[in-house]
């Protein structure tokens, strides 16, 4: 049985792409517990909520965590809280309204899922609905297509290409760990037809071999996000550093066929562009001029949860202030961005040169040195994210992210048993939750398919 | 059932026709089962066999058990059944396999004297004062048609009728035919119709329940041959022998005089090259090469042709030599099962190490049969067509006693509870092998003859063979098949075992009262006071050891444990795998909520729009009861699952 009917389920309700504020949604009977584990009304995690007690259809304010380490904050959020069975699906429902951006409202996504939520199937908040009677049975057609219709719908080829090439990673992977779990299998119920068996090392190194490969997989969701959705470009630095000349001329040049995601309201600080074949989103710079005032080191660190959201930080200095300014501002550039992700800019370079090498000069009157800056994008782009060859399997949709990492968890937990010479039936539940979590990618279940493959590889019968 | 015994005399006195409450037709395994369990429940029954003196035989090997069917003879044991008790009595070797593994795969197995295993199971079957043995051949169902609207049954039985022209009336029919209808033999080039050697086939039930419009098929099962005992150099081959201290399968066997047969051992031997190299000449007179057989046979007790021919690189093969009787010459060569040429047979075999001059007594042979898909059943063995018909084993397309048993046993429990007008019994997955295996069946409709295997029940980790009686005890009781001292008994045991878990979980016990033990079982040593439970889930420490120490002698608690070895045993198993155990209950909690969403009979699956083809198709012949057994249809999908339940809502 793979999803059941009845487990606390999460995902985030507000379009892909960004926007002032994410919801994420959480229903089922633990919805509120699963929530109170990372929640806290204070910044110390220490206040914590009892939403049982709490009455429905309110608002409360506080701050999430990440469970692993309550010491790190993600973000100050507003929950909102229905009881069951007044609530949309007419089960306990939570929603949490954490501040703009994708990145945040996943990595809370993340937290729940780690809690004990599961990621949502689409459409399964409206399955629910109906099957608690919250909405009619006029509807209930239009829901069961729309379950359907979401699990085939179209994509753009090259990520159908890629979801090929993950479904056939999947199905290897699957035979995989099949063959492993008939190995330890077959001393079970075959202990006397005279085989030989594999010994436990051998299980245990077959299966941290096949661990190491997915966790490689798993790594490249970042990658395949950014096949998908593009590279969130911050273009920052302080006032009249050229910021909006610089985002106006790559507007202007650069602006991509492709639309934003259907649904989406498009909103003047979302453009999407492509350079040397790599999709940008130019996001928040209007929210960060409005701050301009403001930008100092210390400012900057407050507005660090909006740069930490991007995959990519423009970091302008203007080159025709004075030579302490711009020490300080490199200096100020190297303590508080992130390297990888991070390109120092010296704008205006046409009014004075720069000496220093940890930038690249760029004049909108030269051409060239705006040539240059697109390159160091793209080449940062693809070393950064795309470290993957062309032969290699990128995920590119959390779901899949959140169903390998399970894969990996439920392995791990076998290496563990293994490790504690706990013997096969023991391995086997775990080896066997690894192929159940691989089947919410493959919807492949399992139980015959194990004996099957011992009678096909093995000759069994005395 | 008074009520019952008086309409029968009511019937003989109007009709010449004699009545039975339920006619069990077959009296091997699956038919003793059925008809001592429709018996015991206050049934009248009429066992049908077309040899009195082949009720209960062991048509293949002479074992019951191993792996897997080991617990389901303790389940049936538990539910009341007979099989345990006549393997007990009649066992001349007891051993628990697996014993290096974790206790959810350990599994008891015994040998036992061939013939003294139908004697007893005879003995059963006379002993029940309202069994009727008749030996005759049923040749015709006898059923009327249901004029009904909602469609679940088409006919009702009424009776059989035989070759000798007998008619019985009755309420309900168990067929449990085994390998016997329309049955033929091949060995080599030679076809012979018969069940098993020197008996006869079984022919014109099948015709007739396939005119009622019951769909049908065939299966193939073999057999090895049987040597002679006096023709065997055992001094070559390994010895097998049984367990020092043999545990019997039944809760009701008095463990102070078991075991009660002589204890003997088994040998084991290897095919070579050259005998290999001898079958392979017989291979174009293969009945199952050439394609004479049409029947599917099971992949996990294949013939030794088959065996050479699938897996050549394989230089040798087991052979296990069992002894079929105590005193009698025929041993079983296990691991042989063949339908070559007789000829074939005998000189492959004396290349083998120790049967250089061995002798054949009856030879390998393969047998097709006829079964009916398991589609066409419900959960509780009942046809869907026919209201009042059950079939149990081979029949149903699953192999081996235990498994036949199983089925008989439910069968007989279930036609006993329709004519109560009760509630079927049906086990859960998560409750018993025999829930497995039955569900399974309708689910899965198997296409080769059906084993079980511990792989295939997912709870297995709390499905053991040493908890069958807490598991199903009370399921026996309230059937009448379990007698309230053995319930109380089980009760006054499970209590014990709370308040052992509680006792443990809340006392700790000091390092001056357990490091000695701990060091000498090379366990590290505490410190301070350590939780008793802490101490036991260790993997080198063994509960009842612990017990002998000292520290534990002036608790009543702790004494009134160790005097009980069941006991003891169960408290160790649940501190020791708890957290496993308790995620397999987890699992099971979200199972049995599945479970519980029962879809109607009468759901029309047709009128949901959204099923893919393939759904609809499986869901319309298996028709299932719950939303449960949806989801482990084989080509349903989750998407498909919501659908339904969209639908049921509406």
């Amino acid at each position: 049985m793979k999803n059941n009917l009845y487990d606390t389920i999460a995902a985030i309700s507000t379009p892909a792409g960004e926007g002032g504020i994410s919801v994420l949604r959480l229903s089922g009977e633990n919805a509120f517990s699963l929530t109170e584990k990372v929640f806290s009304k204070d910044n110390s995690g220490i206040k914590k909520i009892d939403f049982q007690k709490t009455a429905s259809h309110t608002i409360h304010f506080g701050y999430i965590f990440d469970n692993a380490d309550i010491t790190e904050l993600i973000d100050e959020v507003l929950i909102s809280v229905f009881k069951g069975p007044n609530s949309y699906t007419g089960e306990n429902v939570v929603e949490i309204s954490s501040h703009g951006g994708f990145y945040i409202a996943q990595k809370i996504l993340s937290v729940l899922i780690n809690t004990g939520a599961r990621h949502a199937e689409p459409g399964e908040f409206t399955k629910r609905a109906f099957l608690n009677g919250r909405i009619d049975l006029s509807q209930a057609e239009a829901v069961a297509d729309l379950i359907k219709a979401k699990t085939d719908s179209a994509h753009s080829s090259s990520i159908k290409q890629l979801e090929g090439a993950l479904s056939e990673f999947a199905h290897k992977t699957r035979q995989e760990i099949i063959n492993i779990t008939s190995l330890v299998e077959l001393e079970l119920d075959f202990a006397e037809e005279g085989l030989e068996f594999v010994k436990a090392d051998d299980i245990k190194a077959m299966i941290t071999n096949l661990n190491s490969k997915l966790r490689r997989i798993s790594e490249s969701y970042i990658a395949g996000k950014v096949i998908r959705d593009g590279v969130n470009l911050v273009i920052a630095g302080k006032p009249n550093s050229g910021k909006s000349s610089l985002f106006n001329y790559l507007l202007n040049k650069n602006r991509a066929i492709v639309s934003s995601v259907a649904g989406t309201t498009r909103d003047y600080i979302e453009e999407n562009i492509i350079i040397n074949g790599v999709l940008f989103n130019l996001t928040d710079t209007a929210g960060l001029r409005s701050s301009d005032d403001e930008i100092e080191s210390e400012g900057i660190r407050r507005s660090f949860s909006k740069i930490d959201e991007a995959d990519m930080i423009l970091y302008l200095t203007d080159s025709s202030e004075d030579e302490k300014f711009i020490e300080d501002d490199i200096a100020n550039f190297e303590n508080n961005f992130d390297k990888e992700r991070s390109v120092l800019v010296f704008s205006k370079c046409d009014l004075k040169k720069v000496s220093s090498d940890k930038g690249t000069g760029v004049s909108l009157l030269n051409e060239e040195t705006l040539e240059n800056l697109k390159r160091l994008m793209s080449d940062k782009v693809k070393s950064a994210f795309i470290p993957f060859s062309k032969d290699e399997i990128v995920l590119t949709n959390i779901r899949h992210k959140f169903c390998l990492e399970n894969v990996i968890r439920s392995l791990e937990e076998a290496i563990t048993s293994v490790e504690n010479k706990m013997s096969g039936e023991f391995i086997s539940v775990d080896l066997r939750n690894a192929l159940n979590h691989l089947g919410e990618i493959t919807g492949e279940v399992t139980n015959d398919t194990i004996l099957n493959n011992i009678f096909m590889n093995f000759c069994i019968g005395k | 059932m008074h009520r019952k015994r008086e309409y029968k005399s009511l019937n003989l006195i109007n009709s010449m026709k004699k009545y039975f409450d339920i006619i069990v037709i077959g009296a091997g395994h699956a038919g003793v089962e059925a008809s001592i369990a429709a018996e015991k429940t206050g049934c009248s029954v009429g066992l049908i066999t077309m040899d009195k003196n082949a009720i209960g035989r062991m048509s293949c090997n002479p074992a019951i058990g191993g792996t897997a069917k080991g617990h389901l003879v303790r389940e049936i044991d538990a539910l009341g059944g007979v099989m345990g008790q006549i393997a007990d009595k009649t066992g001349i070797q007891f051993k628990m396999l697996n014993t290096s593994k974790g206790p959810a795969v350990w599994s008891p197995r015994c040998q036992s004297d061939k013939n003294l295993y139908s004697a007893v199971a005879a003995e059963f079957i006379y002993e029940g004062k309202g069994i009727e043995v008749i030996q005759d051949l049923v040749k015709n169902l006898k059923v009327s048609e249901i004029k009904n609207k909602d469609g679940i049954y088409k006919y009702e039985i009424q009776g059989i009728e035989t070759e000798s022209g007998n008619e019985f009336d009755c309420k309900a029919v168990i067929i449990t035919s085994g390998t016997f209808l329309n049955a033929v033999m091949h060995t080599g080039n030679s076809q012979v119709e018969g069940g098993r050697i020197g008996e006869k086939s079984a022919t014109g039930l099948s015709e007739c329940m396939m005119k009622l419009g019951f769909e049908t098929g065939r299966l193939k099962t073999g057999t090895p041959p049987r040597l002679h005992y006096e023709s065997i150099d055992f001094g070559v081959m390994e010895i097998q022998t049984g367990d020092a201290d043999p545990q019997p399968f039944s809760y009701k066997t008095d463990k102070g005089n078991f075991p009660f047969q002589k204890q003997v051992d088994c040998y084991l031997t290897h095919t070579n090259e050259l005998t290999h190299e001898i079958l392979r000449t017989g291979f174009e007179d293969s009945p199952m090469f050439t394609g004479r057989i049409k029947g599917v046979g099971p992949r996990y007790c294949p013939s030794i042709e088959d065996k050479i021919s699938r897996f050549s690189e394989k230089p040798r093969h087991q052979i296990f030599l069992e002894p079929e009787t105590l005193e009698g010459d025929s041993i079983y060569m296990n691991g042989f099962s063949t339908s070559l040429p007789v000829e074939v047979q005998l000189k492959a075999a004396r290349t083998i190490a120790g049967l250089q001059t061995v002798n054949i007594l009856k030879q390998g042979y393969a047998v097709e049969y006829d079964f009916f898909p398991t589609h066409q059943i419900n959960l509780s063995l009942e046809t869907k067509l026919v209201s009042g018909l059950y079939t149990a084993g081979q029949i149903n397309g699953t192999s081996g006693y235990e498994e036949a048993a199983a089925q008989g046993l439910m069968a007989g429990i279930n036609a006993s509870l329709k004519l109560k007008r009760e509630e079927p019994l049906i086990l859960k997955r998560s409750e018993a092998y025999i829930g497995v295996m039955i569900d399974d069946l309708i689910n899965k409709c198997p296409e080769e003859p059906y084993r079980m295997f511990t792989s295939s029940a997912e709870y297995r980790l709390v499905l053991r063979q040493d908890n069958a009686d807490q598991r199903l005890m009370h399921y026996g009781n309230k059937l009448g098949l379990i007698d309230n001292g053995m319930l109380g008994n089980l009760n006054s045991n499970i209590r014990l075992i709370k308040e052992g878990i509680e006792y443990f979980n809340s006392n700790t016990v000091s390092p001056k009262a357990v490091n000695e033990y701990l060091s000498a079982k090379s366990s590290s040593e505490i410190s301070q006071n350590e939780f008793l439970s802490n101490i036991i889930k260790r993997n080198e420490v063994r509960l009842p050891e612990l017990l002998d120490k000292e520290a534990f002698n002036e608790n009543n608690l702790l004494m009134e444990i160790k005097k009980n070895k069941e006991v003891m045993n169960q408290i160790e198993i649940d501190l020791k795998y708890k957290g496993y155990i308790d995620r397999q209950n987890d699992q099971i909690n979200q199972f049995v909520k599945n479970e519980e969403i029962r879809i109607p009979d009468d759901f029309k699956f047709r009128k949901i729009r959204s099923l893919s083809t393939e759904a609809l198709e499986k869901l319309e012949k298996v028709k299932p009861n719950s939303i449960g057994q949806a989801m482990r249809i084989s080509g349903v999908r989750p998407s498909d699952i919501s659908a339904i339940m969209i639908y049921m809502r509406g």
